[in-house]
């Protein structure tokens, strides 16, 4: 019962988190968010996909974390102040981390200002406007799929 | 009313009561006489079937009462344990479990009717009626009356008291009625009706006899129905409406009884009775007319007589046999993963506090400081072992069902053997002892296919005729040891080459030159049977090789030793536990990885210039041994370093073989709590996982077995 509510009140309009990678601004559904956490030390896994970074600690818990600089073909990160690692939390397969330059924060979207684009990317499902600035809107199942 | 959150219950339960199942009759068929071990049958039996009926199995129900029936009249002493019955009696089991399985996949016992087995169950008690003559007969028109008029008041057997109970009634003018209220299926506080049906019909008049006993109708140790006698100026009509008043009630059947109608019936019920205190292992009838004697004392002061000191001792039995059960809780292993990840943060975060307290010794308070951070450090570590423990249990219940296993082989190969277990005792991770069933059933399927001979074999070369299979479990070290075995023909290494040859596995040359242990390391190659014969037991070509990578998955690893003629012993080593490892921590350039220290032979410094080459690969030679080194640094994609004088080189071992692995430092032996990589991170299997070490860093684990 709750969860449906919980939707309905999402279709009316969805809040996302609006990141920066690289010059272009995404939005991550906040729906799947644990969390937001400062760059830390992480550890480098040998032999591993090149955009997995390595492992980081998350509470006791041992994250793998990515980059999406990488996964998208940009150049390397660069770790600043700014830099952060949003926590991703998916039912089946569990917790991953993204890197990104910079969390600016959150906006709502209704789905009028969404533009479902005809032409996605590989990442995107959507273009949100918000106050004169243009979101790609990040779909998360695609970013953690291999082969992309 | 919704069942579904009681079905993990029932579940575990029905499993349980299979268990003791399957043990009691396994006892049964050596001593088919002992009556405790047929009472324990009985009421594991019972337990079955009310479970299910509560959950509304029907099916299962049906079968686990006609199963009950036939232990009624063994415990009755009425029907002989034989051995086509024990056959059928496991048949039973399987069937049930088959049931459980259906419930377990889709929370639905599934549509098989088990139609042969219940036929089966039925003759037995047909069969014992025709032979055991006259005095069964009435017990028969019972039975068929129940399944007509389902007036179950006449099934159960009453005591001396109770009988007398309703003759008093009767000499005072009362009418005695006996009754069976059904309840509905669906209707959950089933005691609660009872309750409310025994309030509304005692209005009316005074209940004399209980069936179930009121005890176990409190206790809800009942079906969907329970019946009772009653005695009441009432007419008949009136005392069913009273009864039928009550909600959730499905029915409600009864009729005028008398004292002599009775007579007959309960004449044989004394008899039961009789025979049920002579053999004394009836303690559980005699706590149930105890019960009820005190049952009725409660509803009615008038009837008591001479029983209260009969039923005194036998309540005390009851008491002191049922509180065993409810010493333990039942945890869901996900709460305990939980927990043991709240113990291992709280070790991080108490190894951070040492590490700032021993960087602010000048402080002033520094002495009772540190008395604190000791205390705390003791304290985190006991509950870190108190956590570990609670998720250790015995083997036991995996390897218990090998009894049933082996007797079910024995009769198919048609082989006599034996199962000898000991250490069923011995404790190991949960998650371990999950996964070991599979192989260690596979190696006793195999010492019981391919390891033993047949009798006649056995006898002419003078073995005894039962072949013994054993399996014995104990603790050495961090490890613990399970070795399955048999006094078989051991394994035909020549047979093994011969075959392996033939099969192009190895080629000739290579045969010449391999030690007989290599050899028979080859039975672990995928798809290398060697069963001449392929039976539904073994032999299908999935084998040894699924054994092995089972354990191998578990972090153990599995051995053999053969003696042609004298038999084959399957030694799996595993460790304590999955969730925490001592392991020797060590530094290559800035990273720093873990080995498990159970691996570790010795660690040496060694001397560049003492490097040799065999076939190109660096060797070096130790106490008369050449061992393989292998340079971590280029294994794991780390920037070389400009070669020192010495090398640090960690010998780990598997088996008899040993590898060396080079590192820079050593950090120090730590214990470390294992966390899993993750599904994203390709598996690359050098790493088998991850820790988190004292200051919060993350290092990686090594599998040394895909480094050698």
């Amino acid at each position: 019962m709750a969860n449906n509510n919980l939707e309905m009140v999402e279709k009316e309009s969805k809040q996302y988190i609006v990141v920066m990678v690289g010059s272009e601004q995404y939005g991550i559904d906040i729906s799947y968010i644990d969390n937001i956490v400062r760059m830390q030390k992480i550890t480098r896994v040998p032999k591993a996909q090149p955009y997995f970074k390595g492992m980081i600690n998350l509470r006791g818990e041992v994250v793998p974390v990515m980059s999406v600089r990488k996964k998208m073909g940009l150049e390397d990160d660069v770790f600043t102040n700014a830099s952060r690692i949003i926590i991703i939390k998916l039912e089946e397969s569990g917790s991953f981390g993204i890197i990104v330059d910079e969390v600016k924060g959150v906006v709502n979207l209704s789905d009028d200002e969404i533009d479902n684009i005809s032409n996605k990317g590989k990442f995107i499902n959507g273009i949100g406007k918000h106050g004169g600035e243009l979101i790609s809107l990040l779909e998360i199942n695609s970013i953690v799929e291999e082969n992309v | 009313m919704d069942v579904s959150q009681y079905l993990e219950i029932f579940i575990d339960e029905t499993e349980e009561h299979l268990q003791t199942l399957s043990d009691c009759i396994m006892e049964l068929e050596k001593e088919p006489e002992n009556m405790d071990t047929i009472n324990e049958i009985f009421r594991a039996a019972h337990s079955l079937k009310g479970m299910a009926g509560t959950m509304g199995f029907k099916r299962m129900q049906r079968l686990t009462h006609d199963m009950e029936n036939v232990f009624q009249e063994v415990r009755g002493e009425k029907i002989k344990v034989n051995s086509s019955m024990i056959d059928l009696l496991f048949k039973c089991l399987d069937a049930i479990e088959g049931y459980l399985n259906n419930v377990k996949a889709s929370s639905d016992e599934g549509t098989e009717d088990n139609e042969l087995i219940i036929k089966e169950l039925n003759d037995f008690i047909a069969d014992k009626e025709g032979i055991a003559a006259k005095p069964e007969q009435p017990k028969q028109e019972e039975k068929a009356e129940e399944q007509v008029g389902e007036k179950k008041y006449f099934e159960f057997d009453m005591s001396e008291s109770e009988k007398s109970k309703i003759k008093e009634a009767e000499e005072k003018g009362s009418h005695v009625y006996g009754m069976t209220v059904y309840i509905q299926k669906e209707c959950l506080l089933k005691a609660a009706r009872a309750f409310l049906v025994f309030k509304a019909v005692e209005e009316c008049g005074q209940i004399l006899v209980y069936n179930p006993s009121s005890q176990e109708i409190e206790d809800e140790h009942f079906e969907n129905d329970f019946s009772f006698y009653i005695a009441s100026e009432e007419p008949l009509e009136k005392v069913l409406e009273a009864a039928k008043s009550v909600s959730e009630i499905e029915d409600v059947v009864g009729e005028e009884v008398t004292y002599a109608a009775l007579a007959e019936r309960q004449a044989q019920a004394e008899k039961a009775a009789a025979e049920a205190q002579e053999a004394k292992a009836t303690a559980e009838a005699q706590a149930e007319k105890a019960a009820e004697t005190s049952g009725v004392q409660a509803a009615s002061q008038t009837e008591t007589k001479p029983q209260p000191a009969k039923a005194q001792p036998a309540n005390k039995k009851q008491a002191a046999a049922k509180p065993v059960t409810n010493r333990t809780v039942r945890v869901d292993i996900e709460k305990l993963d939980a927990l043991m990840n709240q113990v291992s943060e709280l070790i991080i975060a108490k190894n951070s506090l040492v590490s700032i307290g021993s960087a602010d010794s000048g402080d002033f308070q520094s002495q009772s400081f540190h008395e604190q951070i000791e205390s705390l450090e003791r304290i985190t570590t006991n509950l870190h072992e108190s956590v570990m423990k609670v998720r250790m249990v015995p083997i036991e219940s995996v390897v218990n069902k090998f009894p049933r296993m082996i007797r079910d082989l024995s009769r198919k190969l048609n082989k006599k053997m034996e199962l000898y277990m000991t250490g069923e005792d011995t404790e190991l991770d949960r998650t371990v002892v999950d996964q070991i069933g599979d192989p260690l059933q596979h190696l006793l399927r195999n010492s019981a296919d391919h390891g033993l001979e047949d009798n006649e074999t056995r006898l002419a070369l003078g073995k005894p005729e039962v072949g013994s299979i054993f399996l014995n479990a104990f603790q050495e070290g961090n490890n613990v040891i399970i070795q399955v075995g048999d006094d078989g023909s051991g394994i035909d290494v020549a047979a093994v080459r011969n075959k392996a040859v033939e099969r192009g596995v190895i080629t000739e040359e290579q045969a010449e030159s391999m030690s007989q242990k290599e050899i028979i390391n080859l039975l672990f190659l995928p798809s290398f049977s060697m069963a001449k014969k392929v039976t539904d037991i073994s032999g299908r070509g999935v084998g040894l090789d699924v054994v092995k990578s089972n354990i191998e998955a578990l972090g153990g690893d599995v051995e053999v030793k053969t003696a042609l003629g004298e038999g084959t012993t399957f030694t799996v080593r595993l460790p304590l536990t999955l969730a925490i490892i001592q392991a020797l921590m060590v530094e290559i350039r800035d990273e720093k990885y873990a080995i498990a220290l159970a691996s570790i032979a010795t660690i040496e410094e060694i001397p560049v210039k003492d490097i040799k080459y065999v076939e190109a690969q660096e060797v070096i030679n130790l106490r008369g041994g050449v061992i393989p080194l292998v340079r971590l640094d280029q294994v794991l994609d780390i920037p070389p370093r400009e070669e020192p004088e010495s090398l640090t080189v960690v010998i780990v071992m598997k088996g008899d073989n040993m590898t060396g692995l080079v590192v820079d430092n050593l950090i120090g032996q730590q214990e470390i709590v294992i966390k899993s990589l993750g599904k994203y991170i390709n598996n690359n299997k050098i790493i088998s996982g991850a820790t988190i070490l004292g200051d919060g860093e993350v290092a990686l684990i090594l599998d040394v077995n895909t480094l050698m």
